[in-house]
């Protein structure tokens, strides 16, 4: 009689297929909203019109910006006028330092953020300067000549002293632009900076102390204190992880959470990070995967000839 | 006593005391297979398979797991899934087997109930294979509640509050399965100990029950052919292996297993390694938290059938309609009421029945996970009715149908 296997191969294959797609991808797609990345270009912020000076920039940083009133830049000998958990309680969070900010964010970003940070932010229904609700940092209003050059001048300047762009780790991109708000304890990440390894229990007590302090300041600003982040690359995924960095409000519209304005290569490497976190064993994942694949298909192959040998005397 | 005697080799001495040569010629040699079978028979094997390696993959996570509200999430995915070499693949490996074990369970019994495997002192395979599904349903639902996520916590909490839904409203109940008033550590760990003891062992149980089932009867054919096992043994073993209309479990039928073992197996590695989402649910790596639902809850692709069989209908006719989806099955051996065990393909309206069953617990799973608005919630009322009535209908069709 006719070997019917073929056609009942196809038919439970194409039963399982259509299932699976029902349930996966069709079913995902209406469950969850779709946001197309726009590769962080914030097409809503304009270019810089002119070209900065970086040592004109220094002085404005330093100087008539005020920006070292509240931020620190370790690079250029510009320490934290407080430790994390005072800062916090004055701003609600810790103004990050400035050493490397001209690398990971976007130049165009940097520029809006200075003259107006609630919309660079986009947190304009959050703070509302016509209702009297500033943003804990104040906008620079120009140190007498032209904004548009002081501004390019303070941008060139941050640019000038921060490591190069291709320089900045994971590490560095997450702690900066993401880990002030957000921990991330499977890499040992509060928002105050990397636990250290204490000898005795009173110490590290004391550290734990100090984060929760931070958090009552940060979840009072925030309005809720923002999650850990050490499994969001399996929870949330990377396209929604990488388009929520780039506009959180196309995500979420109305949350607390701003938009940070880092670079696509610096977003790239806070996935890493988090990847690093939540998806440690990647790699490994990938190479035992292609082995394993291999065995099975050789496994399969002899299993095929036995069963060829063993029916040879059957038909 | 028996007589033994000085053994003359290491066999010899377990023959005497064990009957090993026995055992395996009833069990193995001499256990008749038909021979026009296609690769849907090697679903059972594939299934044992599936089984061993959930059962040796539980073991090792079971080394390291913890059964406590505060470290279960972090046993699990920083623990296993960080800190012990290989426990990510343990855990990919049981993650993706225990919904593929679904998936091979579902052909298995569609492949059952096409070629009316069920009938004609075939019950007991019937029924013991229905109680294996109950069994590993109920497995599947404890083990998801281990990892300690957000869908663990708020699928324990929605099923077990179907029992205090409507006019069923046994409160207590619900409260005596959870051991609290809402999911937390009572809960946690008698789900542990359901998942990794109890359930383990009636499904250990239940495998034995269903393989014995097989035994008088014999496996079914894919012709619905009356084999004489005896007479086509004796012509087997009289040298015409060719010509018998049957073969030996092993290795002629186990040969062909492990030939779709090998295939079944290539699929499911790339799905440990390389595809894995649809069985590790995203949600179910955010920590569990009771003070924050997620936005959708479903249940697992497996679930979803029976689960859009409870939600188009108001809350009583939902559970009575869900409470006939969870034993309908059971009970077709008595509801097919014709005397054919042939191939639906031979079986008139029969035929059409079964690939209507099929496709209506298809657009269910798809409704199930589906949110329940506009036309998604149409489309589920009618394939809920749907089965229902196809149900009803079953004895109707099948008992003017005409002997073949």
């Amino acid at each position: 009689m006719k070997n019917k296997e073929p056609l009942i191969l196809v038919v439970v294959v194409a039963f399982t297929l259509l299932t699976y797609w029902l349930v996966e991808p069709y079913a995902h797609s209406v469950l969850h909203k779709h946001v197309e990345s726009e590769n962080f270009a914030y097409a809503d912020l304009k270019p810089l019109a002119k070209t900065g000076n970086a040592a004109a920039g220094k002085d404005l940083v330093m100087g008539a910006g005020a920006c070292t009133g509240c931020h620190s830049i370790e690079k250029d000998g510009m320490p934290a006028a407080m430790d994390a958990v005072a800062a916090a309680a004055s701003y609600g969070v810790n103004p990050p330092d400035l050493s490397n900010a001209g690398s990971i964010y976007d130049a165009k970003f940097l520029a809006d953020v200075i003259v107006n940070p609630a919309h660079a932010l986009k947190v304009e229904h959050k703070f509302d300067a016509a209702k009297g609700q500033m943003h804990p940092m104040a906008p620079f209003a120009g140190a007498g000549g032209d904004l548009e050059q002081e501004v390019a001048d303070m941008v060139a300047y941050l640019q000038s002293i921060a490591v190069k762009p291709s320089e900045v780790t994971p590490k560095m991109a997450y702690e900066n632009a993401c880990g002030r708000c957000h921990a991330l304890s499977y890499e040992n990440w509060t928002q105050i900076g990397e636990k250290p390894a204490f000898k005795f229990e009173k110490d590290a007590l004391a550290y734990d102390i100090k984060v929760l302090e931070y958090q009552e300041h940060l979840t009072k600003y925030m309005g809720k204190l923002p999650p850990d982040l050490s499994m969001y690359i399996r929870s949330r995924g990377e396209h929604f992880i990488s388009t929520f960095i780039e506009n959180p409000q196309a995500h979420l519209e109305g949350t607390a959470m701003p938009r940070v304005g880092v670079t696509a290569d610096a977003a790239h490497k806070v996935i890493e990070h988090m990847a690093d976190a939540g998806d440690t064993k990647r790699h490994e994942r990938a190479s035992v995967g292609k082995m394993v694949m291999i065995y099975a298909v050789i496994f399969a192959i002899f299993a095929l000839l036995w069963k060829k040998q063993v029916w040879k005397n059957l038909h | 006593m028996a007589h033994f005697t000085k053994a003359t080799s290491v066999k010899d001495w377990l023959n005497q005391r064990l009957a090993i040569e026995t055992v395996e010629r009833v069990m193995a040699s001499e256990y008749w297979i038909p021979k026009n079978i296609n690769f849907l028979w090697a679903m059972g094997m594939v299934l044992a398979i599936t089984f061993a390696l959930l059962l040796v993959s539980g073991i090792f996570l079971l080394m390291y797991y913890q059964p406590d509200v505060k470290d279960a999430f972090y046993s699990v995915n920083y623990t296993i899934m960080r800190d012990v070499d290989y426990g990510w693949l343990w855990r990919h490996i049981h993650g993706v087997a225990a919904s593929v074990v679904f998936l091979i369970i579902y052909i298995h019994m569609f492949t059952g109930i096409y070629y009316g495997s069920y009938k004609k002192g075939r019950e007991m395979i019937w029924i013991s294979g229905m109680l294996l599904f109950v069994a590993f349903s109920a497995e599947a639902f404890t083990g998801y509640m281990l990892p300690w996520g957000q869908m663990s916590y708020w699928a324990g909490m929605v099923i077990t509050n179907i029992f205090a839904l409507g006019d069923l409203h046994l409160d207590g109940l619900v409260e005596w399965i959870r051991g609290d008033y809402v999911p937390a550590q009572a809960f946690l760990t008698r789900f542990f100990m359901l998942h990794v003891v109890l359930i383990p062992l009636a499904i250990i149980g239940l495998i034995g029950l269903h393989f014995a089932a097989l035994r008088i009867p014999h496996v079914n054919n894919q012709d619905g052919e009356e084999i004489d096992f005896d007479a086509e043994a004796k012509k087997y073993l009289a040298g015409d292996t060719a010509g018998s209309k049957v073969i030996r479990f092993a290795n002629d039928f186990m040969s062909k297993d492990m030939m779709v073992v090998g295939f079944f197996l290539i699929f499911f590695f790339y799905l440990v390694f390389f595809n894995y989402g649809f069985a590790l649910d995203p949600v179910n790596f955010d920590p569990a938290d009771g003070l924050k639902t997620p936005a959708h809850i479903y249940p697992e692709w497996y679930f979803l059938w029976s689960y859009e069989i409870l939600r188009p209908f108001s809350v009583n006719i939902g559970l009575l309609a869900f409470g006939f989806a969870q034993v309908i099955f059971v009970l077709l051996p008595w509801l097919d009421r014709s005397p054919n065990a042939v191939p639906a393909s031979r079986r008139g309206v029969f035929k059409i029945w079964f690939w209507v069953l099929l496709a209506d617990m298809i657009v269910l799973t798809a409704m199930g996970k589906l949110p329940p608005e506009g036309i998604f919630s149409t489309i589920g009322l009618v394939a809920a009715l749907g089965f229902i009535l196809l149900w009803v209908a079953l004895p109707f069709i099948t008992m003017n149908e005409k002997k073949v």
